[in-house]
């Protein structure tokens, strides 16, 4: 590791220094706080010491000569050269006057013709763009400006906003041709008027000048529309971030069968009365679809999975999510090993989640571990539905509601009722062939359920 | 400002301080001092010299070497009517009457639900190069400033001094009312004669400049001026805020200023880690984030016990006009 030496600054307003003399020579080994240069400025004499200890591989600034404070004087290899590349010296700016540090990689510093980074526009450009200040990021996107496209004043040639603010104003943006015309900037700096579009901060007149034809057709709705900011809640924000990160994993496909429940919706009938007095729930149509589900998740274990990396996961529990919306919420808490469960101790298990959403008393242990889920969409009316996979898992079913139709039995008209089932699933892990089979096992066990059952 | 005379007197900190003191004792008589010393001898800084005689014991109270007492006996006068102007010797001495600070003035008005206020001022001179030393250079706003239901104040110029000082004992709350030792005889400026107020919470802008925002508040805002006037022949125009006020504190002058400069510079003498610096800057970025175009600095004392004795410790615990004139340079040029 090489250290490259510079002129220090030898008190507060000194702006160079004098090399009086070399204590060491090329090939010399220096030990840390050993003085190895004797530095003469119009107010002091000093010695400076090493801020390393190593060996002075090459002395860049010879006897008598005067190089600004800042300039490179001289290189130290570091001994050691195995240990890690130290740590680059944090640019405070607050230290004390002394020794100025600064590494370099040893190629750079071929021969004393190699000068350092000076203060102007060599740094990496790429590092340079990647390092945009907020106020350069907001003013380029207002004035539509192409900073890789702005020369940068700031040190080390970073764009400054003032530059961006120069740029508007020459009219040297490479991106202006569209000539795009932004609505009011509503975050506009409190010094400034903010009716001009596509102006901020204090440039005193930069819309006029030329980046942004001031006067191109400008939409007459252009001012923001009045509307009220409802904040994010918590639990919007992960459902939010749920639902994009589901849908841009997993590719989605999407299918229906229609479920004849005519026989199914006489034997719930039936049975609701007795069972809300023996159980105290309520006998939804929930229960006897999530049976059937279970049924046939069983016969089609790949809907039962998830997609990872290493391969399909097929789970070997069928915990059942269900989905509750509420009023700005949704929740889908777990029943587990559904397939222990017959449908009265599905209905009882479902009735207490369900009870525990709406009053807000679901855990974690209520909440995680799901590896279908069931949504019964239709209990808000809802006759046809794009679900969207609850991320982690292969597919997501809904159950719409139960209506009346006139349709096609035994070749003569009948009225049944009928419910829309519908699929949402993981193309990377099920192909048609499965989701179909599921479908329409699904199918034929909730028509072939009736009042005959058991519950 | 509410100034009831354009008349002015050039006084210095002491002074600005001694004739609000005494203007306050002569307009009401609930008015008293009490505190170390503040009798007989006549404050350390002979601010109170001579009020004993003038006002008499009972309203210029000696007090034993008891903080905590001298709080905690104040903050009952004031709830029962008075108005009591506390003093705390040294700000390093504070420390005893921190429960009775903290715990109880802060809190009366909230604990009692309105039904009590403690107009209550502790007035006490803080700050360090005056080879002061561990106990007296300390500077402790960053310690009550966290604590709602407390104003703290800072002037550093004379006519500041008497405005706020009149705001503070006027406020029907506690305000914790810093005096910077050194300023008390190094500063100068005219005062406006008679009672007027300058509002608790309300900043100014010392210098005005466009290209860099330096927020300061104590002795370093007088050199961060000055090293503003250096910068200003040079070509780079800087702002420089005055707090005054540390709690509450000044949001929109600052945001302000930073929109229009998008560079923020603080300074001040307390240590760095926990400061009144890391408010602002927490502040400033949460509120003017995309008005930002240079990493937000803080020139402050170093995170030591206390401040050296030796010259050179204390020297290099207090920031030199040289060194504030480098940070300001380098965040213009950044």
């Amino acid at each position: 590791m090489a250290t490259t030496i510079t002129m220090p600054q030898l008190g507060e307003t000194v702006t160079e220094g004098t090399v009086a003399q070399w204590l060491k020579k090329p090939g010399d080994s220096i030990e840390k706080y050993e003085s190895f240069v004797e530095v003469s400025t119009d107010k002091v004499n000093a010695e400076v010491p090493s801020p390393v200890s190593g060996i002075l591989r090459e002395i860049i600034c010879k006897e008598g000569e005067t190089v600004a404070t800042g300039a490179p004087i001289a290189i130290i290899d570091e001994v050691g050269a195995a240990t890690p590349p130290p740590e680059p010296v944090a640019p405070s700016s607050y230290g004390a006057p002394g020794t100025s540090v600064a590494h370099a990689e040893p190629a750079r510093r071929n021969g004393s013709a190699a000068s350092p980074v000076p203060n102007g526009k060599s740094l990496n450009s790429s590092e340079t763009l990647r390092r945009v200040s907020p106020a350069v990021r907001r003013l380029a996107r207002e004035h539509d400006i192409d900073i890789s496209a702005v020369d940068g004043t700031g040190q080390n040639g970073r764009v400054t906003a003032n530059d961006v603010l120069a740029a508007v104003s020459a009219g040297s943006s490479a991106a202006t041709a569209a000539t795009i015309v932004h609505g009011p900037v509503t975050t506009t700096s409190v010094t400034t008027t903010p009716a001009t579009a596509g102006t901020a901060g204090t440039a005193a007149k930069p819309a006029a000048a030329g980046a942004i034809s001031a006067d191109a057709p400008r939409s007459t709705y252009a001012a923001p529309l009045p509307g009220t900011l409802v904040p994010l809640s918590p639990a919007r924000k992960i459902i939010a971030q749920r639902m994009v990160e589901s849908l841009a994993t997993a590719p989605h496909a999407w299918t229906m069968v229609e479920v004849d429940v005519t026989n199914l919706w006489a034997w719930r009938a039936k049975a609701k009365d007795r069972f809300a007095q023996d159980k105290g729930y309520a006998l939804t149509l929930l229960p006897f679809f999530i049976h059937a589900v279970v049924a046939a998740l069983k016969k089609q274990p790949l809907l039962n999975s998830r997609y990872t990396p290493e391969g399909i996961f097929v789970e070997k529990n069928y915990n059942i999510g269900i989905a509750i919306g509420m009023e700005s919420n949704l929740v889908v808490p777990v029943i587990r090993d559904a397939d222990s469960l017959s449908i009265s101790g599905i209905a009882v298990a479902a009735g207490k989640l369900i009870e525990k959403a709406r009053t807000g008393k679901l855990g974690a242990d209520d909440l995680g571990g799901g590896t279908f889920t069931v949504n019964n969409t239709g209990a808000n009316g809802s006759v046809l539905s794009k679900p969207i996979i609850n991320g982690g898992q292969a597919a997501i079913v809904t159950m719409e509601a139960v209506v009346k139709r006139a349709v096609v039995l035994n070749d003569a008209i009948a009225i049944r009722s009928m419910m829309n089932v519908c699929l949402s699933l993981d193309h990377r892990v099920i192909d048609g062939t499965a989701s179909n089979a599921f479908l329409g096992d699904l199918k034929k066990r909730l028509e072939a359920m009736g009042p005959s059952g058991e519950l | 400002m509410a100034l009831a005379s354009t008349e002015t007197t050039v006084m210095n900190n002491v002074e600005a301080v001694r004739t609000t003191l005494y203007e306050a004792l002569k307009a009401d008589e609930r008015t008293l001092i009490m505190g170390e010393d503040v009798g007989a001898r006549g404050n350390v800084f002979l601010i109170t010299k001579g009020f004993i005689e003038e006002f008499g014991p009972e309203r210029i109270i000696d007090t034993p070497l008891a903080e905590a007492s001298i709080v905690g006996i104040a903050v009952g006068m004031a709830m029962e009517g008075l108005r009591p102007i506390a003093e705390i010797q040294f700000a390093d001495f504070i420390y005893p009457a921190f429960n009775q600070i903290v715990g109880e003035a802060a809190k009366t008005r909230y604990r009692s639900n309105g039904d009590y206020t403690c107009p209550l001022v502790i007035r006490t001179p803080y700050g360090g190069g005056v080879r002061g030393a561990l106990s007296h250079s300390v500077s402790i706003e960053a310690l009550f400033y966290h604590v709602p239901g407390l104003k703290i104040v800072a002037p550093s110029y004379p006519a500041d001094m008497k405005g706020l000082l009149n705001a503070a004992i006027d406020d029907p709350d506690p305000v914790l009312f810093l005096e910077h030792k050194k300023t008390y005889r190094l500063v100068k400026g005219e005062v406006p004669n008679g009672h007027y107020t300058i509002p608790i919470g309300k900043a100014d802008i010392k210098h005005a400049g466009d290209k860099l925002t330096v927020v300061s508040y104590g002795l370093y805002v007088h050199q961060a001026v000055e090293a503003a006037k250096r910068l200003a022949s040079e070509g780079t125009s800087v702002e420089v805020i005055d707090l005054r006020s540390i709690r509450p504190m000044d949001r929109t002058t600052i945001l302000a200023s930073v929109r229009k400069t998008r560079r923020l510079l603080i300074i001040h003498e307390d240590n760095k880690f926990g400061g009144i610096g890391a408010e602002i800057s927490a502040m400033v970025v949460e509120e003017a984030f995309f008005d930002l175009d240079a990493p937000i600095r803080r020139l402050c004392g170093p995170d030591v016990p206390a401040m050296g004795y030796a010259a050179p410790l204390e020297e290099e615990f207090m920031i030199s006009t040289d060194r504030m004139a480098d940070a300001m340079r380098d965040l213009a040029a950044f």
